[in-house]
């Protein structure tokens, strides 16, 4: 099924995705790697508000190429970075930020599965290296933060959107997680071809 | 014009067509396997990546916004006049390009954060590897390699008594382990043999030999071919998403092993393997190969 939702998306909307459907989102996705996710949880730990709002939004596991041009941004190409990377602490990040979405590629394991059933998330894998058909859903840039401290590829990209997608959904708020069961499929065949292959 | 800015001018061109030009042989072959896909879960990633290929080429943009570690292979003829200088040119031309094409800065200093332009620390990013070879010609290949991909790379000194078996075992089990992470489907280069760095060089340029030519050696092209098709049977599929071809390629360069050794590398690309070459003369003509 496909599904065009806009930020805030609200929880009871993300609760009717189902694992396989397509979406498409337009509003705010904000851009958060490894150091972004590192930085926005010390402060929360510390109780002080990261400077962006988080909650209803799309979180972009993406380290874009972006040009300045006079006094405005522009993108270059965006594409997901390996979401893998973020499993360590991306429930600890939904439990405290509350996004609707988490856009990456190469989809997330059991932590993230469960954040997300219990507080209303879903993982939406967007094709791995497009990263100019997802520029081209990228209507503006509206902030960024600590591009200084982190540089380009790590700091906060608050970016306005239309349509972006389409995504798939590969974890939905159900339990469902296509990246373990594709893993699972493949250990099996796994199994299978060494126990074929030839040779001494 | 001087020898010096023919070279630094060619190495910026040779970062640009690799960064926003596909290769057309994987794009066809991605064109092809998009017919072969039945799940519209795996056709529509196909799409999008052959989509994708052909803005970056009609626009003269970067296909990925990792752009990559930069690095170049050089062949460096006797008789060439420009020896140790080269470094410094590609050095500056890798800047140069991230400044125009533009390039995203991938080189990070652990102390001091991203050093902005692609270069970094003590010379050794780009990535440079020299060989010397007959006549009077530089030929320069520029390879930016992913992160994602480039994670997901396996090395391991296998006990020599596994014998072919054992690497192939290692190889599939690289391949499985990668998954959905590193952008499939995969070129898969491989390196048997030399030492334990030298199994990882091999299986990186493995990765340049022109797609679907088979190993000279009868015996490796055989291997070759038997584990393309069984990378294929594991059914990662296209993003991991299990719909749609593993695995585009796989090479095999194998060298000379210790007795005591069996080192196997395993390097994998993502489906934009992204490389472009060219040949400089001493006059200072250059040649760029279309679909290198």
């Amino acid at each position: 099924m496909e599904h065009h939702l806009r930020t805030p998306v609200p929880e009871g909307e993300i609760r009717k995705l189902r694992m396989g459907d397509i979406v498409y989102l337009t509003g705010i996705v904000i851009t958060a790697r490894d150091e972004a996710h590192l930085k926005v949880l010390e402060l929360h730990e510390m109780g002080e508000r990261p400077p962006v709002d988080f909650e209803g939004a799309g979180i972009f596991h993406c380290g874009p190429i972006m040009k300045r041009e006079g006094d405005v941004w522009r993108v270059v190409a965006a594409g997901p970075t390996t979401s893998a990377r973020m499993e360590i602490f991306q429930d600890k990040f939904i439990e405290a930020f509350r996004p609707a979405i988490v856009i990456g590629k190469g989809g997330m394991g059991s932590r993230t599965a469960e954040a997300c059933g219990e507080y209303g998330c879903v993982y939406g894998a967007f094709t791995g290296g497009a990263a100019l058909l997802a520029a081209r859903r990228i209507k503006r840039v509206r902030e960024v933060y600590w591009l200084e401290e982190l540089g380009m590829p790590e700091c906060l990209w608050v970016l306005e959107v239309e349509d972006f997608g389409p995504m798939i959904v590969t974890i939905d708020t159900h339990g469902n997680n296509m990246t373990e069961d594709v893993r699972r499929r493949v250990s099996t065949r796994k199994d299978e071809i060494l126990a074929s292959l030839g040779g001494s | 014009m001087e020898l010096e800015k023919i070279v630094e001018d060619t190495a910026v061109e040779l970062l640009r067509i690799a960064a926003t030009e596909l290769n057309q042989a994987y794009v066809e072959e991605m064109t092809e396997a998009l017919e072969g896909t039945e799940g519209a879960i795996g056709r529509a990633q196909l799409r999008n990546i052959l989509e994708n290929v052909r803005i970056a080429r009609e626009q003269s943009l970067p296909m990925c916004q990792d752009t990559g570690i930069v690095a170049f292979m050089v062949k460096l003829g006797d008789g060439f006049p420009l020896r140790s200088g080269l470094k410094k040119i590609l050095i500056r031309a890798t800047r140069r390009a991230t400044e125009e094409i533009p390039l995203r800065p991938n080189a990070v200093d652990m102390f001091k954060g991203n050093t902005g332009d692609n270069v970094g620390l003590n010379g050794h990013v780009p990535i440079l590897y020299f060989d010397l070879v007959e006549g009077d010609r530089l030929e320069l290949v520029a390879m930016p390699k992913g992160g994602g991909s480039t994670n997901v790379a396996a090395q391991r000194m296998l006990k020599p008594g596994l014998g072919l078996k054992g690497v192939k075992e290692f190889i599939v089990e690289a391949v499985a382990e990668a998954g959905s992470l590193g952008c499939p489907p995969y070129f898969v280069g491989v390196g048997i043999g030399g030492g334990e760095g030298m199994c990882m060089n091999l299986a990186k340029k493995a990765l340049l030999r022109p797609f679907k030519v088979r190993n000279p050696d009868s015996n490796v092209a055989e291997m070759e071919g038997e584990l393309l098709e069984k990378l294929n049977e594991l059914g990662i599929g296209a993003m991991g998403l299990g719909e749609g071809p593993t695995a585009l390629d796989l090479h095999i360069e194998m060298a000379a092993r210790h007795p005591a050794s069996l080192p196997v590398g395993v390097v994998l690309s993502c489906w934009a393997l992204r490389h472009a070459r060219a040949t400089i003369t001493s006059d200072g003509e250059v040649k760029i190969e279309e679909n290198s």
